[in-house]
């Protein structure tokens, strides 16, 4: 049913894109996410999508055309990176906040400034309290998986939320891989159809998008957005599920690698988690009981499964592909941290900030960190609670 | 164009009941345009007084629907708007004929949307763009906009021993910088002319591609005057050059009120509100003669372009 085919990460993201067929797509260029608009704008122009596409003249636009479109009905994309992302800021909260279902691509890449255009991700960690769902690609296979499943996701009556699939610049925008591949109707079918009952093209029934908010009432209206997002972890696994049952692949807000009977656990995010699979294959053969937590979903934040898959662990080391400027570690070690706090047992957590602007982050390096938790488990210590890996200092 | 007798049966799409303040003109200008066409629309308006004040949770004046997201992306998420509904046209899946109006003020306009304003004009997007334009931040507190004249009293333009003239610099010309994308129809209107304004848009509304109509919208607290008088100001714009009414149809330009013998000295514009009184005091004579030249030159810069004469 499925086909291998190669693709780059930029490439299947816009297979998928074809297979979804928006409605509408607005998008800008930037590096490294330009691939997939470029890919896109052939489909548009073999007539292999029924697509509307909007050539916008920056990402604040393409955000606001998506917005105007989803309240319109469409089902509308975007797709971006780094500083195309922080233009689009204001919007991806009201996109949010009017329970709006866009789903876009986030291929990682370093905020300015300086500039810099390969991978970190500190564009849409940045972005991680805006109210949308956020699912990391480990690879080109997930790019395609989690866009598959991004739209019936956040297009499910009890979350109605956008989604950003994110994944790694270069590392897997450019890389090229094999990749399984639905047929167009078995993905259409999985997809299904999107119906805005709010739509602003009912002219018989009127609505209006986007009112005065005012102290009486916006704070409900926030909590309701906290609610949609509590919500949203049953249907990323519902629909994590299904989608395993169609391909055998299936997906959870976490995955685990030799977690059962680790002491030593790496946390992980996006393309790391895949070298941080080689490295376990690595120790395993030496002997050390080392595992991998991978976060899939980072919004929501999968707190319970955290502490149940972490119950056993030793020692955790948190990696953080972005820094938090002025926080005690990366972002995604502070909700962890935080997590496991009532915790009558628990492991001790260390992190580590990686691979800012592109800096390559190998087997070796991240040998040092389980080499780093195995002393710290065998000290019952942290001797420094946060690490800068692979950086000349 | 129908008899005033007949717009006064057709169904008004803005409510009364709105919190815009008395003698504001962009209600006036939101009610005269709906007016104008029987077409199906749906609204959008950027950040600013019309949208905060007709759109208060859980109230709204809109009786159609619209949407706001942002100050300066009103053109951008009506382009969105528009897009997805040709895309269900062509699908089948609408019928009918929807007309799509986004009403942004001054400094959504000129300043903070142009660039989006700019993006739609240049991808042709079938909408109409209607600025309401009074000619400063109202919203905030009267702030100056690029919109504001010269001469004028503003909060962030406030005269003073150093800058006695209040703004020094001139106003964009904003609408033939939207005629400069080679739009099919672009106009400037008042709500004074009613007539007038309201034929531009019922051409505006049928011609292909996207149109433009920059309405000068009287404020009475940001341009001091009494609130009884605004359609009075409004007029008195056209009649001292001010305000000129004309109309761009792919690039030609034609005057559509000509004051003739109803013409009145710019003074009298300025004379007429509270922004600029600064320029009456006997040290300022020199600064309001400068200012009225201004207004002057700027009419009759726009008669040559339209070949006619003043």
């Amino acid at each position: 049913m499925e086909k291998v085919m190669a693709f780059t990460g930029d490439e299947i993201a816009a297979e998928a894109m074809r297979q979804i067929n928006p409605d509408v797509l607005a998008a800008y260029p930037i590096t490294p996410q330009t691939e997939t608009v470029q890919k896109f704008s052939e489909f548009v122009a073999e007539g292999r999508v029924s697509t509307d596409m909007i050539r916008v003249e920056s990402e604040h636009s393409a955000m606001s055309a998506c917005v105007g479109a989803a309240a319109a009905g469409a089902r509308a994309m975007t797709a971006t990176s780094a500083n195309g992302l922080a233009l689009m800021w204001e919007i991806i909260y009201i996109a949010a906040s009017y329970r709006l279902p866009i789903v876009m691509p986030v291929v990682n890449r370093a905020l300015s400034g300086p500039i810099n255009i390969h991978c970190d991700h500190s564009d849409s960690m940045g972005a991680r309290d805006s109210g949308w769902i956020q699912l990391y690609s480990e690879n080109c296979q997930e790019v395609y998986d989690n866009l598959i499943q991004a739209l019936p996701i956040g297009e499910d009556r009890n979350v109605l939320l956008p989604v950003m699939v994110c994944f790694d610049g270069f590392i897997i925008s450019h890389g090229t891989e094999g990749v399984a591949v639905l047929e167009d109707k078995v993905a259409r079918n999985f997809i299904g159809e999107f119906k805005n009952i709010h739509s602003l093209l009912d002219i018989d029934n009127p609505v209006t998008y986007g009112p005065l908010d005012l102290f009486d009432y916006y704070f409900e209206h926030k909590r309701q957005q906290v609610e949609a997002m509590e919500k949203a972890p049953e249907v990323v696994k519902k629909v994590g599920k299904q989608f395993g049952e169609l391909t055998g692949r299936f997906y959870g807000l976490l995955e685990d690698y030799h977690l059962q009977d680790a002491d030593l656990v790496v946390i992980a995010a996006g393309s790391t988690a895949g070298t941080v699979k080689a490295t376990v294959d690595e120790l395993r053969e030496e002997g050390v009981r080392a595992g991998l937590l991978k976060i899939r979903t980072f919004r929501p934040f999968p707190q319970k499964e955290i502490i149940q898959k972490l119950s056993k662990a030793k020692a955790v080391a948190v990696m953080d592909r972005s820094a938090s400027f002025g926080a005690i570690g990366g972002p995604i070690f502070l909700e962890v941290r935080s997590a496991l706090f009532e915790e009558q047992k628990k492991p001790l957590v260390i992190s580590y900030i990686y691979g800012l602007g592109g800096r390559d982050t190998g087997i070796n390096q991240i040998k040092q960190v389980y080499h780093d938790l195995a002393k710290a488990a065998q000290s019952g210590k942290v001797s420094q609670l946060v690490n800068y890996l692979g950086v000349r200092e | 164009m129908p008899s005033l007798k007949e717009l006064s049966t057709r169904e008004e799409r803005l409510s009364r009941g709105h919190r815009l303040c008395p003698g504001c003109g962009a209600s006036v200008i939101v009610r005269q345009v709906l007016l104008a066409t029987e077409y199906p629309i749906v609204a959008a308006s950027c950040t600013g007084c019309l949208e905060v004040a007709t759109s208060i949770y859980p109230f709204t004046a809109w009786k159609i629907p619209w949407i706001h997201s942002a100050f300066e992306n009103v053109a951008a998420t009506l382009s969105g708007v528009e897009t997805a509904y040709r895309h269900f046209k062509k699908l089948g899946k609408i019928s009918k004929n929807v007309k799509f109006v986004a009403f942004g003020g001054d400094g959504g306009t000129y300043d903070i949307g142009i660039q989006a304003l700019s993006g739609v004009l240049e991808r042709g997007h079938e909408l109409l763009y209607i600025c309401y334009d009074n000619q400063a931040y109202m919203n905030t507190g009267i702030q100056r906009s690029s919109a504001s004249p010269m001469g004028a009293h503003t909060t962030t333009s406030p005269p003073g021993q150093a800058i006695p003239l209040g703004k020094v610099e001139q106003r964009k010309d904003l609408t033939r910088i939207v005629v400069a994308h080679g739009v099919p129809y672009a106009a400037q209107a008042s709500p004074g002319f009613y007539n007038d304004l309201m034929k531009k848009v019922e051409k505006a509304l049928n011609t292909e591609g996207p149109t433009f109509i920059n309405i000068l919208s009287p404020c009475p607290r940001g341009w001091r005057y009494k609130p009884e008088l605004s359609m009075e100001i409004a007029k008195l714009a056209t009649l001292t050059g001010a305000w000129p009414l004309y109309e761009v149809e792919n690039g030609k330009y034609r005057i559509t009120y000509k004051p003739g013998k109803k013409r009145k000295p710019a003074q009298d514009w300025l004379k007429s509100q509270g922004r600029f009184r600064h320029l009456f005091r006997e040290e300022n004579k020199e600064l309001l003669k400068k200012v009225e030249k201004a207004i002057e030159d700027k009419e009759k810069e726009l008669f040559a372009r339209a070949g006619e004469e003043i």
